[in-house]
């Protein structure tokens, strides 16, 4: 099958960025979108031009390293798909699609396809966490947990943090990430006496980085690949108001220039 | 060279607390004063950063993704056994090492498998501590699974994400220790050599994939949980960017290499469906819980498998192991599969392929059943195949999956470079030359959260370590060797891709040293990789620059190290007249096919010491001694 493409070049975080057409010919329609960047870049490769630079590894929809704008949807138009498992059989002969980075202010383009998503390790870092210290647990079954809490807590533990949301987003906001981690630990009895906590640190940290507020908009819903539910940006909301009523002094967010090193061209925003 | 297994004696259940209790400590004032470089960050580099940040350690933890998260552990399925025995189906920490002993096909340690199985229950405290979802019955107790063989149910699981679960448990783990100043992450970063200083590990170079810079980061020990080597194949289940650089190079600086031959082939993973594919997809083996493996018993029927009747059909691991049936250790189902596909009586477009049925199942059960316990696995192969597996049985085919083999370690993980420690996937040590199912992650976190901790703490305490810097002059010369190899990389400005290149080496070694192997074949393997890698360094071209992010120049350095360690692999195999696990040679089996072991002359890991470019490695023996499990033919009939 045919397929034209147009995807965004952009050589380094300084430079502008503009999009270029490729046209493909001799497509198998069940090759993987990624497959189809494979060709190409040999194609181009081959003529001496630089492949274009996209991130994937696992490219089985769990590592969450792949993701760019497929015609302006997120991970492209299958449902609860990322773009590694986005097959070409979805797409008509003769079409043309526009290839783009998540586009935010807290996710800087390093090159083409490729932007910085380490906002979203420091948001963990601000409290994403059990604190658990290794050797110091008790029996697993001492603490039981009801089935359906544990189901709940791995709904939104599924979250495969592509930054998927915060590129559907009109806000550019994270929040469906930030809140898939404060539901998944929130959700079980070994998360209570850290919520509030939790709660505070990463929303503070998720508004230092620049990602914008909530709406209610929805969009992040609707192309997350593993279909995480807005129910928990309620959860987020209900945990933060709770949180700050009760106990304001904890907000402890990991400072920008933590100990988490940078991509050393990350442009400040 | 001298191989030091440092196993501790005695009875075998109190081997690790002896050990333990002799390890020197390191006061806890002067922890911080130690830098400790991590490699990897997955299940065991991950657990093993953390843990050691919680001590008091200055950790820099290195990968070469954007984010620590993404490791590969993160793909893994199934589950992670332990010992728990909560179902009282007779299980205990003597019957996982058993199994893991046999299952291995009697080439591991006897005192590593043992701490493993112990450390195996602490493990999942461990991990539902931090918040792990585990699957739970209605009574909010953990639900266990059988896996892989397994005559007891002792595999804990998270859906079909377990890995992903453990990893994000460890990951969130380390962050927490990353906002507490112990440990500094440096995403897209490759380490690219080991720098050993008076005879000791003391730092590495790595490339900042963004920049493109070399840079010297000295350290007191060096780890790496850097991961199989799996894409030597090219095609396998690891995730694209999973590569065997690290372990290669610090081979290269005199770390022994142990049984480089043993490789993993997992029986079920979507078949290759044309030469475009990057990567092939597993699916869990849980599905042979119920999936009833078969190919039609006519030579070329093509016909679809509803229109072939029961009675010309073979349901081949039924017929010929009776009491295992679909459930036979991996290598043995890989093997077979490929027996009936030689044979011709390969399904599919390609004949390279075996039916997994669930027609029984879904009869038996009924469809709902069925889809609650495989829902997502036959989702994910539906949307990968457009076929419902549900009506259609799906096609399976074998599929490199795991390398058993990696860089040699003593019982405290170091290698035969004092201060190099390797852990997990990439050291040898724990599996043999087979690993049973919902054994990795276990191994894994075993050694970093469990093992790492320890005996790092009693090497620093007991070595001199003399000052020193960046500018140490092996700074330098390793720095500037890298430096060769990128500029060489290049410079060669030949008229081929690496991925061209790295597709062809794969071939020869699936062909000749894949799931079954001969002396012959190996031979012609060895020259035909060779050959091809002459070719590769005077034709290989590699587009950009060096001083930015250049994912080609990242792909050339790593199938310029999968060339050398391919020829490794196929002198080891062939330097192993016997079969055993997945090491099965064709000259070596019993009458009936099944691997015939000879324990009086390879009952020993082989170790290899790097001699320079142009002299063959030399080998090494470490005898295997079993005190314990006694060596047997496996039998699964």
């Amino acid at each position: 099958m045919k397929l034209i493409l147009h995807i965004w070049r952009q050589k380094s975080p300084k430079d502008k960025g503009r999009m270029a057409r490729y046209d493909l010919d001799g497509l198998n329609p069940n090759m993987s979108a990624l497959e189809m960047l494979d060709v190409l870049n040999e194609q181009l490769t081959e003529k001496g031009e630089e492949p274009v630079a996209f991130e994937s590894d696992c490219r089985e929809g769990i590592c969450g390293t792949c993701g760019f704008m497929v015609s302006g949807v997120a991970h492209g138009p299958m449902k609860g798909t990322t773009v590694c498992q986005l097959m070409l059989r979805n797409f008509k002969d003769g079409d043309e699609l526009w290839l783009e980075p998540w586009r935010a202010k807290a996710f800087p383009v390093i090159k083409d396809l490729i932007v910085d998503r380490t906002a979203f390790d420091r948001i963990i870092a601000a409290g994403g966490y059990i604190t658990a210290p290794t050797g110091s647990p008790q029996d697993a079954n001492c603490l039981p947990i009801s089935k359906d809490a544990a189901d709940r807590s791995m709904d939104a533990a599924a979250c495969i943090g592509c930054g998927a949301c915060v590129a559907a987003c009109p806000n550019a906001s994270a929040m469906l990430f930030t809140s898939a981690k404060i539901t998944h630990l929130g959700l079980l009895p070994q998360g209570q006496p850290e919520r509030d906590r939790r709660a505070l640190s990463m929303v503070a940290q998720h508004n230092i980085e620049g990602f914008g507020g909530c709406t209610n908009i929805g969009e992040c819903e609707a192309v997350c690949p593993k279909e995480i539910k807005l129910e928990s940006i309620a959860h987020l909301n209900h945990d933060f108001l709770a949180a700050s009523l009760r106990n304001r002094a904890n907000m402890t967010p990991v400072s920008r220039t933590s100990k988490y090193k940078r991509d050393p061209l990350h442009v400040e925003g | 060279m001298k191989l030091e297994s440092r196993c501790p004696t005695g009875p075998i259940e109190s081997r690790w607390d002896r050990a333990r209790f002799e390890m020197k400590l390191v006061n806890p004032a002067n922890k911080r004063k130690y830098t400790i470089i991590m490699v990897g960050s997955g299940l065991a580099g991950g657990s093993g950063a953390a843990s050691l940040g919680e001590l008091g350690y200055n950790v820099k933890c290195f990968c070469f993704q954007d984010s620590p998260r993404r490791a590969h552990s993160i793909a893994a399925q199934g589950g992670i056994n332990a010992a728990k025995n909560y179902q009282n189906d007779g299980d205990s920490i003597y019957r996982l090492f058993y199994d893991t002993v046999k299952g291995g096909d009697f080439r591991a340690r006897e005192s590593n498998v043992y701490r493993l199985a112990q450390n195996s229950v602490n493990i999942i405290d461990q991990c539902v501590a931090q918040g792990v979802p585990f699957a739970r019955e209605y009574g909010g107790l953990l639900s266990n699974r059988s896996f892989g063989g397994a005559q007891v149910s002792r595999t804990f699981y998270a859906r079909g994400q377990t890995g992903q679960q453990l990893l994000l448990g460890c990951y969130q783990q380390m962050e927490a220790q990353v906002a507490a100043g112990t440990v500094t992450m440096y995403p897209r970063h490759e380490m690219l050599d080991l720098v050993v200083i008076d005879g000791k590990a003391r730092g590495i170079i790595a490339r900042n994939l963004v920049t493109g810079e070399l840079e010297r980061h000295l350290a007191d020990a060096v780890v790496l949980g850097t991961g199989g080597y799996g894409n030597v194949f090219y095609l396998s289940t690891n995730a694209k960017g999973s590569n065997a650089t690290a372990i290669w190079r610090a081979y290269k600086r005199g770390a022994a290499f142990a049984n480089p031959c043993f490789t993993q082939i997992h029986p079920t993973c979507i078949p290759v469906s044309g030469d475009y594919q990057s990567k092939l997809t597993l699916m869990s083996e849980s599905l042979r819980n119920d999936g009833r493996i078969w190919v039609p018993k006519a030579k070329g029927d093509k016909r679809p498998p509803n229109q072939i009747p029961e009675d010309e059909r073979d349901y081949y691991l039924e017929r010929k192991y009776p009491s295992f049936g679909n459930l036979v250790p991996r290598d043995v189902a890989s093997r077979n599969a490929k027996y009936v596909c030689d044979e011709g009586r390969g399904v599919g477009e390609t004949g390279l392929g075996v039916y997994l049925d669930f027609s029984d199942a879904i009869n038996r059960l009924g469809a709902d059943v069925v889809k609650d316990r495989y829902g997502n696995l036959f989702d994910m192969y539906q949307h990968l195949t457009a076929e419902n597996p549900y009506e259609v049985p799906m096609r399976i085919f074998p599929a490199i999956h795991y390398t058993m083999g990696g860089l040699w370690v003593d019982y405290n993980l170091m290698s035969t470079i004092p201060g190099l420690f390797v852990i997990g996937e990439a050291n040898f040590s724990d599996h043999g030359a087979n690993r049973l199912g919902a054994s990795a992650l276990m191994q894994g976190l075993s050694d970093g959260y469990f093992v790492l901790p320890y005996t790092v703490g009693d090497y620093l305490a007991t070595s001199k370590l003399e000052k020193a810097s960046t500018d140490d002059p092996a700074f330098a010369e390793a720095e500037q060797k890298t430096s060769a190899i990128v500029q060489r990389l290049m410079s060669a400005r030949g008229r081929r891709t690496v991925d061209s290149f790295h597709k062809q080496l794969g071939k020869i070694l699936w062909d000749k040293c894949g799931m079954a192997r001969n002396a012959t074949g190996l031979r012609e393997a060895i020259d035909e990789v060779r050959a091809l890698r002459e070719e590769y360094w005077s034709d290989v071209k590699v587009v950009g620059g060096a001083d930015e992010l250049n994912q080609s120049l990242e792909k050339a350095g790593r199938v310029a190290d999968f060339f050398e360690l391919a020829e490794l692999m196929c002198i080891d195999a062939l330097e192993r007249n016997e079969s055993c696990g997945g090491h099965f040679r064709d000259e070596y089996q019993t009458p009936d096919g099944e691997a015939q072991r000879n324990d009086a002359e390879f009952s020993y890991a082989a170790a290899w010491e790097y001699q320079g470019p142009s002299s063959p490695a030399v080998m090494h023996k470490e005898p295997l001694e079993f005190e314990y499990v006694h060596p047997s033919q496996r039998s699964y009939k």
